[in-house]
């Protein structure tokens, strides 16, 4: 249905929201009935990002990357993987043996699963550093939580594909933790696994989760990701607000263009990445049996336990909260406890500034001691839980959460230094 | 376009519209509910599982004294102990190191709740999963095999839980109840059915 004007004929469509004159011929076509230059000039060329940005900033794009590489060499995996009790771990070493190039695409993919939550926690470290979670980027920072947890679940689902005796024992022991909830746990757990035990019905349900239903909640996740990032704008290493100071063409004065700008750093990294990625690929695909797990290369065995069943080093730090707890609820309550706790970092910080480059000792403190702790707890939730193991998970595990349930106190008591009135940036 | 009359914004009836908007809503929410109950089933046991669920028969005679075994019950596996006089009498006497030494909060029939959690004091029925996460237990049966107190049991390597010759938890374990019963019979003295009792079929 047509606007119609006062002559009767039809009104012109909007040429996009460029301001510029129409282009003619086949980009001016599309312009009319899609938004291309619109989308553009508004999300890329049009997008202004604070000039200050540092290392910390290429995680974000990196995450974006190695999404896209996981979504492509799973869709290669998923044509030759046949999902089964029978048939899945056969047909995870039919792809390493004889399908050609099998062998890449494959460690490309599971290779990729770990870079991919090495990326996303120097993408929440930064934020942990310049206060990327404060107002008004709460719903930004809680997207971005979601997006992690759902990377969680693709991951977990994802080892348990190979049917590796460590994909059933990792299964197995997850799929438990929901045995734990009061009342209705033992129903849960029977319905998740749809059988009796971790199971072929299980198998299925994981694979039709990991190949679709998850990539889709993380595609939609990452869209509204960036949406509510492009609405508040960057946040930058000075935790100050460039819209705050707009020049006389009413742009902020520390703002440059996302696109040249930002997309050629962002290449960069990418080719930084690429090589660094390349190198784990081709010369150290398993990393000592940090992203590849020895028993997962023996077939699923309901009947034997591995000796020392460890998660991939991603969940090591969870995981060892969990052993930590001398009671299976409260081990799996505070287990979740210390995922969820990173969703309520926008309300348990107080500090009148935002970066840490402004903050007090205090705060320098408590996250130094928390980094120390998080990487202690991964590397103790690969050892075994006994003996000095589990004095120190513990110690650890308080420190972890005292991080957050002292925020509030730490962050308004300390004295903070003065804010810039404009991003600290030195020109090269 | 369809000639009809034209009602101007404020002849709109309000009330009329929210109780339209709400009833449509909550219609809807209902039908969305029943239409998620076919998928959130599908999720259940399938037929096919349930049936391969059916109680399982061993041979008790083919167990050596002080000997377990494992037969599959319902893709978990059921550890069958024959124990001998010496194991059980080393059953009592460390209650007080124990979570639940009367078995108060752990899952077992009624007849297995008692000192040896079993229906005869030579066999022990179990699900040989911990109940902290699921792993296997190994046994542990000699004497002092952990540590020098060590009454013999089961020592789970995952995270560690430790359980007696009674499948009873230890203090300090991950695991909070004991390794659980299943349900069992013996329909003459040399054949354990697991899976059927006196309430009949589980």
């Amino acid at each position: 249905m047509a606007v119609k004007t006062a002559t009767g004929a039809p009104a012109p469509l909007p040429a996009g929201g460029t301001g510029q004159p129409a282009k003619k011929g086949f980009w001016a076509w599309l312009n009319r009935r899609l938004p291309v230059d619109e989308f553009i000039t508004t999300q890329m060329t049009g997008y202004l990002a604070p000039k200050n940005f540092n290392i910390w900033y290429f995680f974000g794009s990196l995450a974006l990357a190695v999404l896209v590489l996981q979504l492509l060499s799973g869709i290669y995996l998923t044509m030759f993987y046949k999902v089964g009790e029978g048939t899945s771990f056969d047909s995870v070493e039919y792809i390493m043996r004889e399908v050609d190039y099998g062998w890449l695409i494959r460690y490309l993919h599971s290779t990729g699963a770990s870079a991919f939550f090495i990326v996303v926690y120097l993408h929440m470290y930064r934020a942990l550093l310049y206060g990327s979670y404060r107002a008004p980027r709460e719903l930004l920072w809680l997207i971005g939580m979601l997006t992690y947890l759902a990377l969680m679940a693709e991951a977990f689902m994802g080892y348990v594909l190979p049917w590796g005796n460590m994909s059933f024992w990792g299964a197995q022991v997850i799929v438990n933790l929901f045995g734990t909830i009061p009342g209705i746990g033992p129903g849960l757990v029977e319905w998740i696994r749809g059988d009796y035990g971790i199971a072929d019905a299980t198998l299925d349900r994981f694979f039709a989760l990991h190949v679709a239903l998850i990539p889709l909640a993380l595609l939609l996740l990452v869209v509204l990701h960036l949406t509510a990032l492009h609405q508040v704008g960057s946040n930058n290493p000075d935790g100050i607000e460039i819209k705050e100071k707009i020049g006389p063409d009413g742009k902020p004065l520390d703002g440059i263009p996302f696109h040249p700008y930002y997309t050629v750093k962002d290449l960069f990294g990418i080719g930084v990445f690429g090589v660094l990625f390349a190198i784990v690929v081709f010369f150290v695909p398993t990393l000592g049996g940090l992203f590849l797990e020895s028993p997962n290369f023996e077939p699923a065995n309901p009947l034997s336990t591995p000796e020392h069943i460890a998660p991939v080093w991603y969940f090591t730090p969870y995981y060892a909260i969990l052993r930590a707890v001398p009671d299976q609820r409260m081990g799996a309550l505070l287990m979740l406890l210390a995922v969820s706790a990173f969703l309520f970092l926008p309300w348990l910080d107080r500090s009148r500034v935002k970066s840490i480059r402004y903050k007090g000792w205090m705060s320098r403190a408590a996250l130094t001691l928390f980094t120390v702790s998080f990487i202690a707890l991964g590397y103790l939730g690969l050892q075994p839980a006994e003996g000095l193991y589990v004095v120190l998970a513990r110690i650890f595990t308080i420190i972890y959460f005292l991080f957050f349930i002292l925020m509030p106190f730490y962050t308004w008591l300390e004295p903070v230094k003065p804010v810039p009135e404009r991003v600290t940036y030195h020109a090269h | 376009m369809a000639d009809h009359a034209v009602v101007a914004d404020d002849e709109v009836d309000l009330s009329r519209r929210k109780f339209l908007t709400s009833a449509t809503i909550a219609t809807g929410a209902v039908g969305a509910a029943f239409a998620a109950v076919p998928f959130i089933e599908s999720w259940n046991p399938s037929e096919r599982a349930r049936a391969e669920g059916v109680p399982v028969k061993l041979d008790l005679t083919k167990i050596d004294v002080g000997q377990m075994t494992v037969v599959v019950w319902r893709r978990s596996p059921i550890y069958v102990v024959r124990r001998t006089p010496d194991m059980v009498a080393r059953i009592p006497g460390h209650d007080a190191e124990l979570k639940d030494p009367a078995s108060k909060y752990s899952d077992q029939p009624p007849y297995a709740q008692n000192t040896v959690r079993s229906r005869t004091e030579e066999f022990l029925v179990l699900v040989g999963t911990c109940t902290h996460l699921g792993c296997l237990p190994k046994q542990r049966f000699a004497q002092g095999e952990l540590y020098p107190s060590w009454p013999g049991g089961f020592f789970c390597p995952c995270h560690g839980s430790r359980f007696d010759l009674a499948g009873r938890v230890f203090n300090g374990s991950p695991a909070s109840v004991n390794l659980r019963v299943p349900p069992y019979s013996y329909p003459d003295p040399r054949t354990l059915l697991v899976g059927v009792d006196e309430k009949g079929s589980a």
